[in-house]
């Protein structure tokens, strides 16, 4: 009987010897993208994947946490799951999980195909190969799970035609498809690196955690079986970046500038999830501060330790960024509560008990700038007058993000930066991200910016009622406002009284 | 000094990985928290094919761990017998 | 710098130019430390609007809500036009007083500092 193969030699096989060789073919027409981004490859050979991973241990592995997966999908199905969430305000951070989340799943699975066709070596095919599959296996999954939340909750109905329209879904949309417009390795700095390595942990880890903690336990598998292909999704990222630095110190230079571009846009993007930790998880597992400390600079910071010796530095405005943990949940949760008439999830005032942990975990911030934004609503409501924002707010080009964010010296003061290029002016919500439009102008003049869109008669209207109901399919009435008096809310209430 | 970490889902295989784990590399933190359990130290974190299996009581392939595993910090290695993490520097 | 694009010459449709708001231009308006409103709102108006229906318009309907908008004294209000120190002429169009597409003006209301003093 033939011997057996190791991982090292089945692996080797998979992706050395099995490729074409192009002996009486152009290579460069068979790899068009290549080239053009002015990253240099000596040997592609010089890949490898630490896990070694082979087709049929990646169909074997996967199977097998498929099969755990939908055994538990079925079970909390069977048993009502979702009598066993810790209050209903929680689902609401789960709307945005299918809406802003899930579809950008999907844009990764199609963003790894296409450059798992592109690059010119076997051993990243493979590995963009498989990345893809797995991208594609965590939008089907997610969309099962939430499919349970769907009979029983409003505001899930529409995900997909949402996170086209709606006006805050541009910003994780237009993120995704600025990575894929670029070339395959921006496209791999950028989501396989920067995203995956850092930033997707903040999402599939703590919080994944705090959904466990608030009793989801069809969330808490799914994100828990999606960040288990992360792990191999990271150290995807994390081989790229230093094949990349090792093939050509030219590569250098080139591939700091997108390490600066996509950790200002992925912690823009992440601004999000930030909210959802702080204000939407009724039982607290850590603060966003606390994860960002843990997650970004404690393993971002090691990571940067480790390829300083290729002399890459840490992200610019790295300074801006860590100033930022203290504010940015604060920011964005009060972002929707005011223009919550707009969204297609509930918000709401934080309990008493929920602001006295704020301020616990926020010490330098939070009575000082945001308590008082709270104590107004709060006085507001009281008096009958829920405060929703009486007009769209100004947009910034970049990220899309509505211009929120303060001055990180000065967290009274709004940040405003423009710059005008052919003589139109564009506006941005911070220095990181104008450098990124004045990098490449000529790709971000395109940005369609929902707020403008509706101006151009673009999106129905004219009443705000009108886009919500028509362009954006929400049912108005239902999936937005205050969570205080929906019908979420009222049957919450009857499925309690009625157990 | 930069700390590897990995977290596993907390559930009856990992369990015996977790044990595996401290056995091996004794200056672990290993961290408790809800449906995960979180290993870090510094420098480098090491699992032994060979003392995962016996704890667990059976034959144990290192790619298994991808099955619990939630996430991970440092540079891979894997072969047969084990699976490390480290930091350069 | 021009985009890295595979695409020679590569150029991007300008997506807010002024032609494709039907006559009209966007303005921004912001109220300096009342953060209560998360953003300044953004406003189409016809670039013949003048500056008192502005403010009679547009920046009444969104910002009176505060609870310090009555106390506004408009004399002493001190603006910025797209970051330069600007002094509005309340019956002239904007487009004639240099308020044009997607300029931002910001004003500042000495002595008001917001709920609770807080910059809210």
């Amino acid at each position: 009987m033939a011997k057996k193969l190791n991982i090292k030699d089945k692996y080797r096989l998979l992706t050395r010897d099995l490729d074409w060789a192009y002996s009486y073919a152009d290579r460069s027409k068979a790899f068009p993208f290549e080239e053009f981004e002015g990253i240099k490859i000596t040997d592609w050979s010089k890949w490898e994947d630490p896990f070694r991973l082979t087709m049929d241990a990646y169909w074997k592995y996967q199977a097998e946490k498929e099969k755990k997966l939908y055994a538990i999908f079925d079970a909390f199905s069977q048993n009502n799951g979702h009598l066993n969430i810790s209050d209903p305000r929680y689902v609401n951070a789960i709307k945005i999980f299918l809406t802003g989340v899930s579809p950008l799943e999907y844009q990764a699975y199609q963003g790894f195909a296409h450059v798992g066709r592109q690059f010119g070596g076997v051993g990243a095919r493979v590995a963009c190969q498989m990345q893809s599959l797995d991208e594609l296996r965590h939008v089907q999954t997610q969309i099962h799970a939430m499919s349970h939340y769907n009979k029983f909750f409003d505001g899930f109905q529409d995900f997909s035609h949402m996170h086209d329209r709606v006006w805050y879904l541009s910003v994780p949309k237009s993120f995704f498809n600025d990575a894929r417009a670029a070339g395959p390795f921006e496209f791999m700095i950028a989501i396989g690196f920067s995203f995956e390595y850092v930033l997707t942990n903040l999402l599939f880890v703590p919080f994944m955690s705090g959904a466990a903690h608030n009793g989801d336990m069809a969330t808490v598998t799914f994100g828990f079986s999606a960040q288990s292909d992360e792990a191999r999704h990271m150290t995807l990222g994390l081989e790229i970046i230093k094949f990349l630095l090792e093939q050509h110190e030219d590569n250098v230079p080139i591939v700091q500038k997108w390490i600066d571009k996509w950790f200002w846009r992925g912690t823009r993007l992440l601004t999000i999830v930030a909210m959802m930790m702080d204000y939407m998880l009724p039982n607290k597992v850590m603060s966003w501060k606390e994860a960002w400390e843990v997650y970004f600079e404690e393993a971002g910071g090691a990571l940067f330790k480790d390829l300083a010796r290729y002399g890459i530095e840490m992200p610019k405005y790295a300074d801006v960024i860590e100033k930022e943990k203290d504010h940015v949940s604060h920011q964005a949760w009060w972002t929707f509560y005011t223009l919550g008439h707009a969204a297609g999830f509930h918000t709401w005032i934080p309990t008493d008990q929920e602001l006295d942990w704020l301020s616990e975990k926020y010490p330098d911030t939070f009575d000082k700038y945001y308590r008082p934004r709270w104590e107004l609503a709060k006085k507001m409501a009281d008096e009958g007058n829920r405060f929703y924002s009486p007009g769209l707010p100004q947009l910034c080009t970049t990220c899309q993000i509505p211009m929120i964010f303060t001055e990180m010296d000065d967290p009274t003061k709004t940040c405003y930066r423009d710059h005008v290029h052919n003589g139109e002016r564009y506006h941005f919500c911070s220095d990181g991200c104008k450098d990124i439009f004045c990098d490449e102008p000529e790709k971000y003049v395109q940005s369609w910016l929902p707020v403008h869109q509706i101006f151009q008669g673009n999106c129905g209207g004219p009443d705000v009622a009108d886009i919500l109901s028509d362009f954006y399919k929400m049912n108005v009435g239902a999936d937005n406002l205050d969570i205080e008096g929906s019908p979420d809310l009222e049957r919450w209430k009857k499925w309690q009284n009625a157990s | 000094m930069s700390k590897v970490y990995i977290a596993l889902q907390d559930n009856d295989e990992s369990r015996f990985i977790v044990e595996a784990i401290e056995e091996d590399n004794p200056q672990a933190t290993i961290i408790y928290m809800p449906a995960m359990i979180r290993i870090e130290q510094n420098d480098h974190l090491v699992i032994n094919r060979e003392t995962v299996e016996e704890k667990i009581g059976r034959d144990w392939n290192v790619q298994e761990l991808h099955i619990n595993l939630i996430t991970l910090g440092g540079n891979v290695d894997e072969d047969d017998d084990r699976l490390s993490l480290h930091w350069n520097q | 710098m021009p985009i890295k694009a595979i695409t020679p010459e590569y150029s991007g449709e300008v997506l807010d130019k002024k032609e494709n708001f039907h006559g009209n231009q966007v303005v921004y308006v912001g109220w300096d430390d009342h953060l209560m409103f998360c953003a300044a709102f953004a406003y189409l108006v016809s670039p013949t609007l003048t500056f008192r229906a502005l403010i009679d318009e547009c920046i009444h309907s969104s910002f009176s809500v505060h609870p310090e908008f009555n106390a506004i004294d408009w004399h002493s209000a001190e603006w910025l036009l797209d970051g330069q120190p600007f002094i509005p002429q309340l019956d002239v169009p904007l487009e004639s007083q240099g308020i044009d597409h997607k300029s931002l003006l910001r004003f500042y209301t000495p002595g008001l500092t917001g709920f609770k003093g807080a910059g809210v």
